[in-house]
């Protein structure tokens, strides 16, 4: 149902990407046509991607969207049904993880419980046969990297689970990968250390400038991390594109839904190029409609509900009523309903001084507009990214 | 191979060879063909067998039809129910009311008394029976006590095999009555239910999946019992007996072969039961639960007290029995103590060398069995090849459990006995003697690995691959030291049932490859009950001392690796 809502015309998911300051373009990574499956269930159709030397690419997704699998396809860990993989040059569709060029991270740390840190970050380098002051030189410049010069001697046990994942992210850096995998590595730390190890390991990324793959269910570490976002969703790529286009220009209901908060309400899309959303009509940029018509989901972010400077050229006002406000700290949320939605209530956002000044609150009533140009609308009539965030869609 | 090498050549055309995955890919299949070679082809045979007369002719089901036609031999299957079910309901009552006092009360010394209730494991089944002998026989110390009663027969055995199974029932019993939620005892509390109710409400059905398990395997252990019958039994036949006489008095291999089947099918059923319980004792206990902690209870308590001494007097009674026979001179007609008996070569030149062979036997076991479990369950658990071979595996490592030692040992005679089989070498020798004890005991040491093995982190494998460390290597510098402690119980637990075990040797065994626990059996059966006792002190005091041995170098264990372990897996 989800690729009924996709408008194909807008979707480019084999397109090359690169960010937007990368000097010339090297494909490092080409996935082509990569299929999964696993007995019944289809858990990559036909993946086609290329990915740049030297990016942070994250593939964001709920969890079942085929993401990790695309990872381990990579690492191979999993062996793909059908599909070719090529590595700088060298296709490594059939070849055993060990004859890959990857460094791994996972969520569970997966340090050897029994080993010290040393131990850990060695563990490559040692099986090298490499002298051992060499050795224990680059073990030490790792630590240093990762900001743990002195956890050398202590085992994993006795580290934080920030610490730990820090020297898991040395090790797998340990052999000089070309390739550098992480798996939800973030997911299992507390919020505060989330947000420091994430920002470091992007500085990190930046210095050694190592191909960076991230997989994770985390929207907003996503856009804050990568140069290009993978959207996936049910095996498929819904969308490429740096985080800044997929969430000003998400190409599917999809990603609209998933990716940051947006409103979307149900409608119907008319001849003339305006949308009906119970009795209301709404007018849209002309190149919202390209030839839809029927039911159609209308989707705006709460951040783009207008309250100040409408005047009479203002397109789509509204009288919205105010049913609840959730205090945010620097802004506020607002439930809103408005007279022949049918009923459906979206969130706007509010500042904290528009709530100052208009001394909004729940049950008070003001005028809204609905920016024509912040509008997008898709066809269907259903949610599908599985995070339904206002209770609006069930009252309606 | 070089990078380079491996860049100019792969590609899809060229599946590139990797030398963990062909580690894994042969330790998987080698696994494979080992247990079909020594678990699923002799039983194979067995099962033939009993379609076969005596001299080989294929003959259908007549053997089975001969078998029900025989009045002996149906006697023998009701006295062997008869008995199985008086001890299930005795030894499964002694051992629920032990458990709750060990988990449910403030009894003191509970420590003690969980000690004092393994003693039966250290010792072979048939060291019980000879104890009752001289408290209850002709010429016993008590024998008042069964009010003319001959302890020869039905009485006798009952008495032994509880004191033998004992152990095993109290583990079941222990497990089950400590998974309680204490959230279920304060609920009923603060409704006022009486204590009678909430035993019936909630002790009970909690441990329910326990109780059955534990049934069933009593039942098993009783019916397949061998050492216990055969020493006190009398004139009291029974299945486990019954083999015995089939194959060794009448070399009727055919009518042995019915009877093993018609005793492999209650351990058949036990095990099933024992694989679907297991699961559902699992599910009950959700993970928010409160472990039951109980409150002290003066009348409660000294019940319990009174109760457990009186069970630990018999078990202890039962060994002090068999060590006063052991040194007594001449039972009971010379009362000083001697240390004769213990002179084994006495009676026969080669008396020691039993002994010495149960060691020789038990080591082999405990060394080869432990390597072989632990490589099985690894590649079961870790390899990341061959799905279907690694699932056959697990199957045939599960067989052995629901296969009883006499039948085990059967079947090895019939499948290397016979002459066109390659492997018909080892027929009479150590090997076949630690192979049998090996696969007697596969299927408890397996699952220990295996559960112990799905608790390391699932992407050690991945992380080594990607670090160029073949999975071999990580296995044995990661997996091998975190499993240690576990490694080393698997090796004592090998190492104890080799010293004790009778039932599959007893077929087995070469003059030159006589065990001590077979000793037992002979110097009893031909009369010598003195020295019978002292050989089986020998193998309790081996048993005790390889115990203490596995505390003390556990102990030292955790301690080295205390700084990394931060919770006991041991």
């Amino acid at each position: 149902m989800n690729m009924a809502a996709k408008r194909p015309n807008r979707v480019r998911p084999a397109a090359f990407v690169a960010p937007q300051d990368a000097p010339s373009h090297d494909a490092f990574l080409e996935i082509h046509n990569v299929s999964k499956r696993f007995g019944d269930f289809q858990a990559l159709t036909d993946i086609s991607l290329t990915i740049e030397r030297g990016t942070f690419v994250c593939f964001l997704g709920p969890s079942g969207c085929g993401k990790t699998t695309l990872l381990r396809a990579i690492a191979g860990l999993e062996r793909q049904s059908s599909g070719r993989i090529i590595q700088d040059g060298r296709d490594i569709s059939n070849l055993p993880p060990s004859q890959r060029d990857f460094g791994i991270v996972f969520q569970s740390y997966s340090l050897f419980p029994n080993l010290t840190v040393n131990a850990n970050v060695g563990y490559g380098l040692v099986n090298q046969g490499l002298p051992k002051a060499q050795i224990a030189a680059r073990v030490q410049e790792l630590l240093e990297l990762v900001h743990l010069p002195s956890s050398g001697p202590k085992y994993p046990a006795a580290l934080s689970g920030g610490e730990q994942q820090r020297v898991a992210l040395a090790r797998a850096l340990a052999m000089q990968p070309g390739l550098l995998l992480l798996d939800e590595p973030l997911s299992a730390l507390d919020a505060k250390v989330r947000v420091d190890l994430r920002h470091e390991m992007k500085q990190l990324q930046r210095r050694l400038g190592v191909t960076t793959i991230m997989v994770t269910h985390d929207q907003e570490e996503a856009l804050a991390l990568a140069d290009v976002v993978v959207v996936m969703s049910k095996g498929n790529i819904e969308q490429v594109g740096t985080p800044m286009e997929v969430y000003a220009n998400p190409q599917s209901a999809f990603v609209a839904d998933f990716v940051g908060h947006m409103n979307l309400l149900r409608g119907t899309a008319q001849a003339d190029g305006t949308v009906r959303i119970g009795s209301r009509t709404l007018q849209l940029d002309p190149n919202q409609v390209e030839g839809l018509t029927g039911d159609v989901l209308v989707s705006f972010r709460p951040e783009d509900v207008m309250f100040r400077g409408l005047d009479a050229a203002t397109d789509n006002q509204l009288q919205g009523y105010i049913e609840s406000v959730d205090f945010l700290g620097a802004f506020s949320r607002a439930r809103v309903r408005v007279d022949g939605f049918d009923g459906a209530v979206f969130e706007a956002d509010l500042s904290a001084n528009m709530l100052r000044d208009f001394g909004v609150d729940a049950g008070s009533t003001l005028p809204l507009a609905l920016p024509r140009n912040r509008i997008c609308i898709y066809p269907g009539n259903e949610r599908t990214a599985g995070l339904v965030k206002s209770s609006g869609e069930r009252r309606a | 191979m070089s990078a380079q090498d491996i860049e100019a050549t792969a590609g899809p055309a060229f599946p590139s060879i990797d030398r963990g995955r062909l580690v894994s890919t042969l330790g998987v299949l080698t696994g494979v063909a080992l247990l079909l070679v020594f678990v699923a082809a002799p039983l194979i045979t067995i099962f033939l067998k009993s379609l076969q007369n005596d001299s080989g002719t294929f003959v259908g089901l007549d053997n089975f039809v001969r078998y029900f036609s025989s009045a002996g031999l149906i006697q023998s299957l009701f006295n062997s129910v008869q008995i199985a079910l008086t001890v299930t309901v005795i030894a499964c009552g002694l051992a629920f009311g032990y458990a709750y006092a060990l988990t449910r009360t403030c009894m003191p010394f509970r420590g003690l008394f969980r000690a004092i209730a393994m003693i039966p494991i250290l010792a072979p089944s048939l060291l019980s029976a000879i104890a009752l002998i001289y408290l209850f026989g002709n010429q016993g110390m008590i024998r008042e006590l069964l009010f003319g009663n001959s302890v020869y027969g039905p009485i006798g055995i009952v008495l032994g095999i509880t004191f033998y199974v004992f152990p095993h029932v109290l583990m079941i019993m222990v497990t089950a009555l400590s998974s309680a939620d204490a959230r279920l005892y304060e609920a009923a509390e603060a409704m006022g239910t009486s204590r009678w109710r909430v035993f019936w409400t909630i002790t009970v059905p909690g441990a329910r999946y326990g109780l059955i398990s534990a049934g069933f395997v009593v039942f098993t252990l009783t019916i397949t019992d061998f050492g216990v019958p055969k020493v006190i039994g009398g004139n009291f036949n029974v299945l486990a007996t019954d083999i015995y006489k089939q194959v060794v008095g009448q070399q009727s291999f055919s009518m042995g072969a019915v009877v093993g089947l018609i005793l492999l099918f209650p351990a058949i059923l036990s095990f099933s039961v024992d694989r679907i319980v297991r699961k559902r004792q699992v599910a009950q206990m959700s993970a928010r639960a409160v472990p039951y902690a109980p409150q002290p209870s003066k009348g409660r308590d000294r019940a319990f007290f009174v109760f457990c001494s009186l069970v630990s007097v018999f078990l202890i009674g039962i060994l002090g029995t068999a060590v006063f026979a052991s040194l007594v001179t001449y039972w009971p007609y010379n009362l000083s103590l001697t240390l004769a008996h213990y002179d084994f070569n006495a009676i026969d030149p080669n008396g020691w060398s039993s002994f010495t062979n149960s060691l020789e036997m038990a080591a082999w076991t405990a060394l080869i069995g432990t390597c072989v479990i632990f490589l099985g369950a690894y590649f079961v658990e870790k390899a990341d090849t061959l799905p279907f071979a690694r699932g056959l595996l697990h199957m045939l490592a599960m067989i052995p459990m629901a296969v009883p030692g006499l039948v085990l040992g059967l079947a090895y005679v019939f499948f290397f006995s016979t002459p066109t089989n390659p492997l018909s070498g080892l027929y009479g020798t150590m090997a076949i003697l630690v192979l049998s004890t090996v696969v007697h005991f596969y299927t408890v040491a397996h699952l220990s690995f295996v559960t112990a093995l799905k608790q390391l982190d699932k992407e050690f494998e991945a992380v080594s691959a990607s670090l160029k460390v073949p999975a071999y290597k990580t296995m044995l510098r990661v997996h091998v030291p975190i499993c240690l402690p576990l490694i080393l119980n698997v090796a004592i637990y090998l190492f104890l049932n080799a010293m004790t075990t009778v039932s599959a040797a007893v077929f087995l065994y070469a003059p030159d490859t006589k065990l001590a626990s077979i000793a037992v059996l002979n110097m009893d059966d031909v009369g010598d009950q003195a020295p019978a006792s002292a050989m089986a002190i020998m193998i309790v005091l081996t048993s005790v001392s390889v115990k203490l041995l596995q505390v003390v170098v556990t102990r030292s264990l955790l301690a080295r690796s205390s700084a990394w372990r931060n919770r006991e897996t041991a």
